[in-house]
């Protein structure tokens, strides 16, 4: 109990930090643990793009832009406690690049009138933002990416998938069950057979699932995997000689640490995404300058044009352009975070904003309104060539099938606003 | 000086057997007692809350609950995550089916459900022993894991397979769900922590403590002086999944909102609860509390000084955590197998003969 007061007293000094005046755009970054593949180039995208506009333009309208990291390891509670430590810091959209701390965020963000923008994961129905107030999941979500998948299929097969059977390997947990429903949906609308193969956490255990999908002889492999799990299951595939252009993973399932431990053998593996890949883009060049050769970069610096790195790089684009328009429709440079949660419902993000920004053609056009928190759902495709070692976009991003998905968002939030008393925001 | 017998005479029996016999210690714990209950709430925020008091609390529940099965039963346990989430999804389920009925009477009733299913899964430890017996709990840990992913009635078929605390009150304040106000969270769970204390303190003394004792320091000769090692084996499983069950509760609808059973309750938080009980002190209801306070002050306590004072990148910091953790766990182990209590304990004796010693 003693100890228990020192340290209240000590942690009471250091919680009274300095009030901060720029625009604060916390990362809560995973570095450590068996997913940190994956958080270290999202981490250092995230931070050197708000570095260049630090760098080169000061800050966005003027005031400077500060990203501090906090440490999550992808584990909920210090999740939790990285969101307490950070939000009195006048923070204006969390980013948890995790679907379970997503869930914790939701409720305690929208009492805390904080914004939250999960993209590409988290709760899929919060795409309807008259029961989400505070979420918001563009350009793209989980089910999209399933619809997105079938879609691409479909495509490959003449639009024909009648009798064709799809296995669908995920990580046991909030985000691998997400695309399950849909896919559901989808298979009953367009006549395949869907075999679900849970991989428990971490995901370094799969041969009984790969020994199931060896015999039960799949036409099309889908995955929902994250960190090691993804490394592992193309290793998998390889080793049981599935072909690996009929095998796609969700975009978490789509970077080259993921593909390069199998080497040649996971020539032709497929992801979707919802951005461009490479480093063929204008604002690279700014970055070298700006932030690489001035050793500004995040991190060790090694990620920049990486698959996740250009994700972490247009999460944070879309944030900055969300807080110009916070800017713009408040008419004040320093912004609240329930300014910026204005500024994010009236996100248009079209194709001669992205060419201005020096990212032509890097992501889908999409605007977001008070009812669709979720944007366009235009999901493209991603194929890895392993001789160059580099991914190229295969199909471009194109429309997923909203009659399936549109009434399944319908259902799950409003039994979440039942559950929770949530009157229409909109 | 101050902490000595002299001079405190004791004319019954009831002061004879009290739970604090010198008058220093006695006054120590109201003063404690009075901060923890006065002055606290109104100083707590939400940044103290969430990420320090509530674990706190929360931890020491369940450390007691298994200190009584590992510590003061000798049964060796690895399935209180497993546990918890058995108190989390019977929570969940009664918040969800009775909305009205006090979250008071939720939390107590989880304690019960996890009572009973530790009962069941504590029926092996009448045959088999020592690392055979942490091996049928561990059984338990992943099947009750299993178990809440794969069956979809315990999370109320949600798409996710998450389950989600609603907003509840008692007595009109609203306790669970993000509008709770941080002292209301903090009051719930302090008294449930205060009521499970005294009633594991007060068990332990008396004759079922004893015959867990007898069972823990020697079975067969407790057996032949006339205690019952099937009575004695249940009790201290019930008991001990009751207090592990009510912590579950309170971590999944108080402390976290949300959970996810693979993520919250897997093997880690069983390794967790145990390393507080070892550090803390094995057979001893305040090695429990400053077993948890040890395991939740410290990674907070690294990350402010690293991260935030020093300014050291966060990977750095994470894995310096695991280091200074590890060694600290190691070098416990080494000079004081008897944990923290032990420190305290030694403490206090030099603490009585101060300032003349002999």
């Amino acid at each position: 109990m003693k100890t228990k007061l020192t340290t209240l007293a000590l942690g009471a000094v250091m919680a009274a930090g300095p009030a901060m005046a720029d625009l604060v755009f916390p990362s809560l970054s995973y570095r450590t643990g068996p997913y940190a593949a994956g958080g270290i180039p999202f981490a250092d995208g995230y931070a050197d793009y708000f570095t260049l506009l630090n760098e080169r333009d000061g800050g966005i309208g003027g005031v400077m832009t500060s990203v501090p990291e906090c440490e999550t390891g992808y584990n909920t509670e210090k999740g939790v406690e990285c969101y307490e430590a950070t939000k009195g810091e006048g923070a204006l959209v969390y980013q948890p690049l995790s679907t379970g701390i997503t869930y914790q965020l939701i409720p305690k963000a929208t009492a805390d009138d904080i914004p939250i923008h999960s993209m590409g994961y988290g709760r899929t129905s919060a795409k309807n933002g008259d029961v989400f107030s505070h979420v918001f999941n563009y350009p793209a979500n989980y089910w999209d990416g399933a619809s997105g998948a079938v879609n691409y299929l479909l495509d490959e097969n003449g639009g024909d998938l009648n009798g064709k059977k799809i296995a669908l390997v995920y990580h046991n947990s909030a985000y691998g069950k997400e695309p399950i429903r849909t896919l559901e949906e989808l298979s009953e609308k367009h006549g395949f057979e869907l075999v679900a193969l849970p991989v428990d956490h971490p995901g370094q255990e799969q041969k009984s699932q790969w020994l199931q999908i060896r015999r039960d002889k799949p036409d099309y492999v889908l995955m929902w995997g994250w960190g090691v799990m993804n490394q592992v299951a193309v290793q998998e595939a390889a080793n049981i000689r599935f072909p690996m252009e009929n095998f796609i993973g969700i975009w978490w399932s789509g970077a080259e640490h993921d593909v390069t431990p199998a080497g040649d053998a996971a020539n032709g593996y497929k992801a979707l995404t919802f951005h461009n890949v490479g480093t063929d883009f204008p604002v690279f060049d700014d970055i070298q300058k700006y932030v690489v050769d001035t050793g500004k970069a995040a991190g060790a610096g090694d990620q920049v044009g990486t698959v996740l790195y250009n994700r972490g790089l247009y999460a944070a684009m879309l944030a900055a352009e969300a807080a110009k328009k916070a800017q713009e429709i408040h008419g004040t440079a320093e912004i609240t975070p329930a300014q910026m949660r204005d500024g994010m419902e009236a996100l248009e993000i079209t194709e001669a904003k992205m060419a201005e920004l020096g990212l032509p053609n890097f992501g889908p056009t999409f605007s977001v309104n008070c009812q669709n928190h979720g944007g366009d759902a235009l999901v493209g495709v991603t194929q890895w060539d392993a001789a160059s070692k580099t991914w190229s976009m295969i199909s471009d991003f194109k429309p997923t099938d909203g009659d399936v998905i549109g009434p399944l968002i319908d259902a799950d939030s409003s039994a979440y606003a039942g559950e929770n008393n949530i009157s229409p925001n909109c | 000086m101050f902490y000595r017998e002299a001079g405190d005479f004791k004319i019954s029996y009831q002061q004879d057997s009290q739970t604090f016999p010198i008058r220093f210690d006695r006054y120590r714990y109201y003063v404690v007692l009075a901060v923890a209950f006065g002055v606290v709430p109104f100083l707590i925020n939400d940044y103290w809350a969430n990420a320090i008091l509530l674990p706190f609390l929360i931890y020491a529940i369940a450390a007691i609950g298994l200190n009584i099965l590992t510590g003061y039963c000798g049964q060796v346990s690895l399935g209180t995550g497993g546990f918890m989430a058995v108190g989390a999804y019977a929570c969940y389920k009664l918040m969800t089916a009775f909305p009205d009925v006090s979250m008071f009477i939720h939390v107590i009733l989880a304690g019960g459900i996890t009572a009973i299913v530790g009962v069941l899964f504590g029926l092996p430890s009448l045959r088999i022993k020592g690392f055979y017996l942490a091996v049928a709990t561990l059984a338990a840990q992943f099947f009750l894991v299993w178990l809440f992913n794969r069956v979809p009635w315990f999370y109320n078929y949600s798409a996710s397979g998450q389950i989600n605390s609603p907003e509840r009150d008692v007595f009109g304040i609203i306790i669970t769900g993000p509008n709770a106000p941080a002292w209301a969270t903090y009051l719930f769970c302090l008294i449930f922590l205060s009521v499970c204390a005294l009633i594991a303190r007060n068990l332990t003394r008396g004759t079922i403590g004893r015959s867990w004792m007898a069972i823990r320091d020697m079975d067969i000769a407790a057996e032949i002086i006339g205690v019952n090692p099937l009575k004695a084996k249940l009790t201290a499983f019930a008991v001990s999944s009751f207090f592990v069950g009510i912590s579950g509760a309170l971590f999944f609808a108080i402390y976290l909102g949300a959970v996810e059973v693979g993520e919250v309750f897997g093997i880690q938080k069983s390794f967790l609860v145990l390393f507080m009980v070892i550090i803390g002190g094995l057979g001893s209801i305040f090695g429990s509390f400053a077993g948890a306070a040890f395991l939740v002050l410290l990674p907070v306590v690294l990350k402010v000084l690293g991260a935030d004072m020093l300014g050291w990148p966060t990977d750095i910091v994470a894995h310096l955590q695991l280091v200074i953790v590890g060694a600290l766990i190691i070098l416990f182990l080494i000079l004081e197998p008897h944990g923290l209590a032990q420190l305290w304990r030694v403490a206090k004796e030099k603490l009585r003969l101060w300032p003349f010693p002999h």
